[in-house]
């Protein structure tokens, strides 16, 4: 569904991220692994239309690369990206509204956002307080909500556990894979290697701009190579 | 009392059109950290427009009024396109020195294809008469002026917080890479936030030109650094305290005026600008600056 190849990211004069190919199948959750300046945002970043790249990012057979960022949203590709950048002026339901940013039908998007706040009631409560009040769980989840306001056809979720609590970061996942058990596509970049590859069907490890390891959760959970670049104990 | 009465209108009434001024520098500023000093510039372009449409023998008072307000919001959006776009990435800085230069070029434009001297316009005159209630003198473009500025700020609100564009234009101002995560067109936001700032300009010209009855290249200089002092003080950011600023230098002005004694009367700007200055040692942002992000919560 979302092919990569041969993807270089620069930021400014510097490349991030060195000629990496990937691939996410329909239906999947792809992980993409990696310690802190590997190039796992900049390559979220190089999707969305953010960052500048070079290299061919394929989206169900259109080539997306030479596209802006508004027509990659709407081509169906919706992010939760890191720091999850929530409206925080903006009330709950206003973030949800502004999610659902190019969706034409009032009735559906009433729908989807009463589907939503049924799975978060914490979001339906504070629904007309300012987002900035909501805790970093809270956020998180407003973040996904937001993304998913927009019925993409691929989500990318950038680090979703970032500096949360261990029993918030267990609710998120347990989110994600319900998700994935309805069939969303998913892309999901995180340092959290243990919960991430519980979730995954194939793995991407990365490290230094570079793919240096892959392959199915199982094998990649294996591999030491995985905990070396992690824990940079070799 | 009906003294009192009376100067508090009058401050409301300066109020008013501070914060419609004002409230045109702040939506751009809000959403692209842009002053846009060319402001003044588009409320000549009203300002000429209405001449244009006298020199055609166009009298009737709604077509020269909604004229003006259209070319305004034109001039704005056509600046926007042609000025701001290229250097929307750039630094603040360049931008800032890119509205000096529009300025600049506007007014030069002005001079030599119109004319330096003032130009009458008495098509406006008509919106002013005096009128007395109780004891209270006022004058009919004051009441005008005020209720303009209400329903523009009730308009403004209705705008930001019920439509998808609106909501986009308050985010913006917070983080506009995430806006177009949204698939939200940048363009479209940075042209409404432009196209209403117009909008404001031109309405603030049909109040300034009814009062002043001419037009001359410098028009927009006086108006548009009375809107830069009142969104400085209330904020540079905020709508509300560019609303706030507004209302808070009318109150301040005509306070001078009424206190000062005879012999200070020509230092009415020196002491107003010593009491902004005074309320910035103890706001230093504004009374009403936008809060800083103050790092991630965990």
């Amino acid at each position: 569904m979302l092919i990569i190849q041969d993807l270089h990211v620069f930021h400014g004069p510097i490349e991030a991220v060195h000629g990496i190919s990937l691939e996410v199948p329909q239906g999947k959750c792809i992980s993409l692994l990696g310690p802190n300046g590997a190039g796992k945002t900049s390559t979220i970043s190089a999707i969305t239309g953010i960052a500048r790249s070079t290299g061919e990012v394929r989206f169900e057979g259109r080539d997306l690369s030479r596209e802006s960022v508004e027509a990659r949203i709407a081509a169906g590709i919706a992010v939760s990206p890191e720091g999850r950048r929530i409206f925080s002026n903006l009330t709950v339901l206003e973030n949800l509204t502004l999610g659902a940013a190019l969706q034409k039908n009032a009735k559906e998007k009433a729908r989807d956002r009463d589907h939503w706040f049924s799975l978060f009631p914490i979001l339906a409560e504070r629904r007309d307080q300012p987002a900035g009040t909501l805790s970093g769980g809270e956020q998180q989840m407003l973040a996904i909500a937001r993304a998913l306001m927009a019925r993409p056809r691929i989500l990318l979720l950038d680090e979703p556990s970032l500096g949360l609590a261990p029993k918030i970061v267990r609710q998120i996942f347990d989110l994600i894979a319900s998700l994935k058990e309805q069939g969303m596509t998913i892309l999901l970049v995180e340092q959290n290697a243990t919960q991430a590859l519980r979730l995954a069907d194939y793995a991407y490890l990365m490290s230094s701009g570079r793919i240096v390891a892959h392959g199915t959760a199982d094998e990649l959970g294996k591999s030491d190579r995985l905990m070396a670049e992690l824990t940079g104990v070799a | 009392m009906e003294y009192i009465i009376q100067q508090v209108l009058n401050a409301l009434s300066f109020g008013a059109e501070y914060a419609l001024l004002a409230l045109g520098l702040a939506i751009v500023f809000s959403i692209m950290g842009l002053v846009n000093f060319a402001h003044g510039e588009i409320i000549a372009v009203g300002g000429y427009t209405m001449v244009a449409f006298a020199s055609l023998s166009i009298g009737n008072p709604f077509i020269v009024m909604g004229g003006a307000v259209l070319a305004a919001m034109l001039a704005s959006l056509t600046l926007e396109r042609v000025a701001f776009r290229p250097v929307r990435k750039a630094d603040p800085t360049t931008g800032l020195l890119t509205a000096f230069g529009v300025s600049i070029v506007l007014q030069n434009l002005f001079l030599l294809f119109v004319s330096p001297r003032p130009i009458a316009v008495t098509s406006l005159y008509f919106l002013d008469w005096p009128i007395e209630i109780a004891g209270i003198r006022l004058a009919s473009l004051q009441v005008f002026e005020a209720l303009t500025t209400i329903i523009v700020i009730v308009a403004l609100m209705l705008f930001l917080r019920r439509t998808v564009l609106g909501l986009a234009v308050r985010a913006a101002s917070l983080d506009f890479e995430m806006v177009r995560l949204t698939g939200i067109r940048a363009n479209r936001v940075f042209a409404m936030a432009f196209l209403i700032s117009g909008l404001l300009a031109g309405l603030a010209c049909i109040f300034i030109m009814a009062r002043r009855g001419s037009v001359d290249p410098h028009l927009g200089f006086e108006p548009v650094l009375k809107a830069f002092v009142a969104c400085v003080v209330g904020g540079f950011g905020s709508l509300p305290g560019a609303v706030l600023g507004g209302f808070l230098l009318g109150a301040v002005e005509v306070a001078m005026l009424v206190m000062l004694p005879q012999s200070l009367g020509g230092m009415t700007d020196a002491f107003v600008f010593m009491i902004v200055a005074m309320i910035l040692i103890w706001r230093p942002d504004g009374i009403l600056s936008p809060a800083v992000e103050k790092g991630d919560k965990l």
